[in-house]
């Protein structure tokens, strides 16, 4: 058996995450009397750990190269107001009110504004040489208070329609049809993937992994995304919605009501799409390459000509566009833009990158890790919820898992070095 | 070497000082096509200081760096690359985290034409190349933490022999390494010689020296000693070039040699 599993070549300790992850929700739904895994909970779940991991996988370069981001809640708020005043002052004077290009010109600027603040506190780290720690301490102050001063920390709401869709709720999900196309397309390329690594180390004579573990892989791969799929597609939307949709549409209701599928929601969409676009940044380019090569040793890196500043300042403008993504994703789910917005959640993104497998020394982490971090993350806070576990406890509860997390990750890597 | 040659690589006059420290006073010392220049002193000399200089990872305070006569620009060690010089470091200067292969390429890596990386081309090239240094590493696949002292090295020449270097800087380059190990990098020395390659050869060990290089500069308290051809000088005469900083009749004297006690008599 652990032949087996050595040659489908799966990352240990990522299944260890999956398996502590599934052993938290097995019994969260046993202490809450089936209430954890339900389409509902785990829906919502799905819509809450998102914007954390949007920024998580940011997080995962920043701390790969030995640095720290602490300002990524206050950028995120401050992009947050900034988007808010744009999409409901700015831009309607403009355009007009309710504009179909309002929410992408919002988004636009927020993604821009975002990159240019990260690229900013990177440049001053990077080439000014002053500590991460300190340049972002600076930040997080800094922006929570540009934050309130955009709006003198009155409340921007409501948002824009459209941009609204982002956050997700019944109309900001993709419904059940279009959610089978995205699941069976993620299976496909699962698929194409294999086949084309496959192609690969057959075309230099390398070890080829038995065609037993190539399939399994595929399968353990396949299943939990179709099953995704399915449970997103299980969960109804709420008979408010219902009865609008059947009046818009001129429906006539039955005693029944009617089964509409929220399908995956809209921010999770965006959550796997910069999942992936990480991953790949990660492992198949010259600057993920360099990210983790300056993480292992930035003397070598610099040695061996790679030009280590301008990559350190990538990776904070990188930290910085995913922080606004994150804001969209936030005021978009309040249908609010509040200076407070994101206040904290520098801690819950560090804390998710580093249970996620991320070491503070640098040059060990995966994208895939940081986002199943932040999914436990939040598995923790709303099973306790669930629970009615007093907001203090959860606090205690969520602060002693990350450190024995911590504790026996780095267990677990001394006794493997390699 | 008596003929008007263009050196590979002149240095002159190079400087450069540490808060009051001259870590390297004045340097000059040059390369020719095929040769190895070996570069010997204490610890501390500035022999480690100069050949940084020459890959960019220092940057001098005065001083010139010409290539086949061409005043050369060297500020970083992308700059040194460019000019096709590669440096083995006495740390090997390796990312732990990252495989062989990766380490071979950082820097300048395969692509695909999508633009992404081409790990497999490589691995592949890793192979062949640490497969001819190295008959018996097989660990394409660890980090090169995972390695021994032997590995990392082959990983290191490797490195600097892919691409076609044409100055070869090699800092203690057999300082991990056991009796067998040493002889392949000597074997390899002999045969980057052949293919005209200029070589700056670090080394503690004399006996290296006068085995592989064809001529020798000693260094002390960050001045040039001397420079001689290893045909003119006695391995007792270097040892006193290093140890007293003197300059024997075989050889070239330069700003550090002190004046003969015959003389001053």
């Amino acid at each position: 058996m652990t032949g087996f599993l050595k040659s489908t070549e799966l990352d240990a300790r990522l299944l260890g995450m999956v398996g502590a992850l599934l052993a938290i929700w097995i019994a969260f739904h046993a202490l809450s009397g089936g209430l954890f895994l339900t389409p509902r909970n785990l829906w919502n779940l799905s819509v809450q750990s998102s914007s954390v991991a949007i920024m998580a996988t940011g997080m995962v370069f920043v701390i790969v190269t030995r640095n720290i981001d602490l300002s990524v809640g206050s950028l995120l708020g401050f992009v947050g107001m900034v988007m808010g005043v744009t999409q409901t002052d700015l831009l309607p004077k403009l355009l007009g009110f309710e504009h179909p290009a309002t929410w992408i010109a919002t988004l636009a600027a927020g993604l821009l504004l975002g990159a240019v603040l990260g690229a900013l506190q990177g440049v001053v780290i990077a080439y000014l040489g002053i500590s991460a720690f300190i340049v972002t301490l600076g930040g997080l102050l800094v922006w929570r208070g540009a934050a309130w001063w955009v709006t003198s920390g009155q409340t921007v709401a409501p948002l824009d329609d459209r941009f609204r869709l982002m956050g997700g709720g019944p109309e900001g999900a993709i419904g059940a049809t279009w959610s089978w196309v995205v699941g069976i397309v993620a299976c496909l390329a699962v698929a194409a993937l294999l086949v084309h690594g496959r192609a690969q180390r057959k075309r230099f004579n390398f070890p080829l992994r038995p065609m037993g573990a190539e399939i399994f892989v595929g399968a353990l791969l396949c299943a939990p995304i179709l099953a995704a799929v399915a449970v997103a597609n299980a969960y109804p939307w709420p008979i408010g919605s219902v009865r609008r949709y059947a009046e818009a549409n001129h429906i006539a209701l039955g005693d029944s009501g009617l089964f509409i599928a929220h399908g995956i929601a809209a921010p999770v969409l965006i959550a796997i799409g910069v999942g992936v676009a990480m991953t790949f940044l990660a492992t198949r380019t010259r600057f993920g390459r360099y990210v983790y090569a300056i993480g292992g040793n930035p003397e070598a890196a610099e040695l061996a000509g790679v030009n280590t500043r301008w990559v350190i300042v990538k990776t904070f403008m990188l930290m910085g566009l995913l922080a606004a993504v994150a804001g969209a994703v936030s005021i978009a789910r309040l249908n609010a833009a509040t200076n407070s917005e994101g206040t904290l959640a520098e801690l819950l993104v560090i804390a998710a990158t580093v249970i996620g497998g991320t070491s503070l020394a640098g040059g060990v982490g995966t994208v895939a890790g940081a986002m199943l971090g932040a999914v436990l993350m939040q598995s923790l806070q709303s099973g306790m919820v669930l629970l009615g576990v007093d907001t203090p406890l959860q606090n205690i509860v969520v602060g002693a898992v990350l450190v024995i997390a911590v504790g026996i990750d780095t267990a677990y890597r001394r006794r493997r070095p390699a | 070497m008596n003929a008007p040659r263009i050196p590979l690589v002149a240095m002159r006059d190079i400087s450069l000082s540490f808060g009051g420290l001259h870590a390297v006073d004045r340097a000059s010392i040059e390369l020719y096509d095929g040769e190895v220049m070996a570069l010997v002193g204490h610890n501390g000399a500035g022999k480690s200081t100069l050949i940084k200089i020459l890959s960019g990872a220092l940057r001098r305070d005065s001083g010139t760096i010409s290539i086949r006569g061409q005043a050369a620009t060297i500020a970083n060690p992308r700059d040194a690359r460019t000019c096709g010089i590669e440096t083995i470091y006495q740390t090997l200067a390796l990312a732990d985290n990252v495989d062989a292969a990766a380490n071979l390429f950082l820097g300048r890596e395969l692509r695909t034409r999508w633009g992404t990386l081409d790990d497999a081309a490589m691995e592949a090239q890793a192979r062949d190349v640490i497969g001819r240094l190295n008959p018996h590493f097989q660990r394409f696949k660890d980090p090169v933490s995972a390695l021994s002292g032997g590995q990392r090295q082959s990983v290191a020449i490797a490195r600097a022999i892919l691409f076609d270097a044409r100055i070869l800087v090699m800092d203690e380059p057999t300082a991990a390494l056991g009796p067998q190990e040493t002889a392949q990098v000597g074997e390899l020395i002999r045969k980057l010689k052949a293919d005209g390659i200029g070589i700056f050869l670090i080394s503690h060990d004399i006996h290296d020296v006068f085995d592989l290089a064809d001529r020798i500069c000693v260094m002390k308290n960050g001045r040039v000693v001397g420079t001689a051809r290893i045909a003119d000088v006695t391995k007792d005469e270097v040892l006193s070039m290093i140890i007293l900083g003197s300059c024997p009749p075989g050889a070239t004297p330069g700003p550090g040699a002190v004046k003969k006690p015959s003389l001053r008599a």
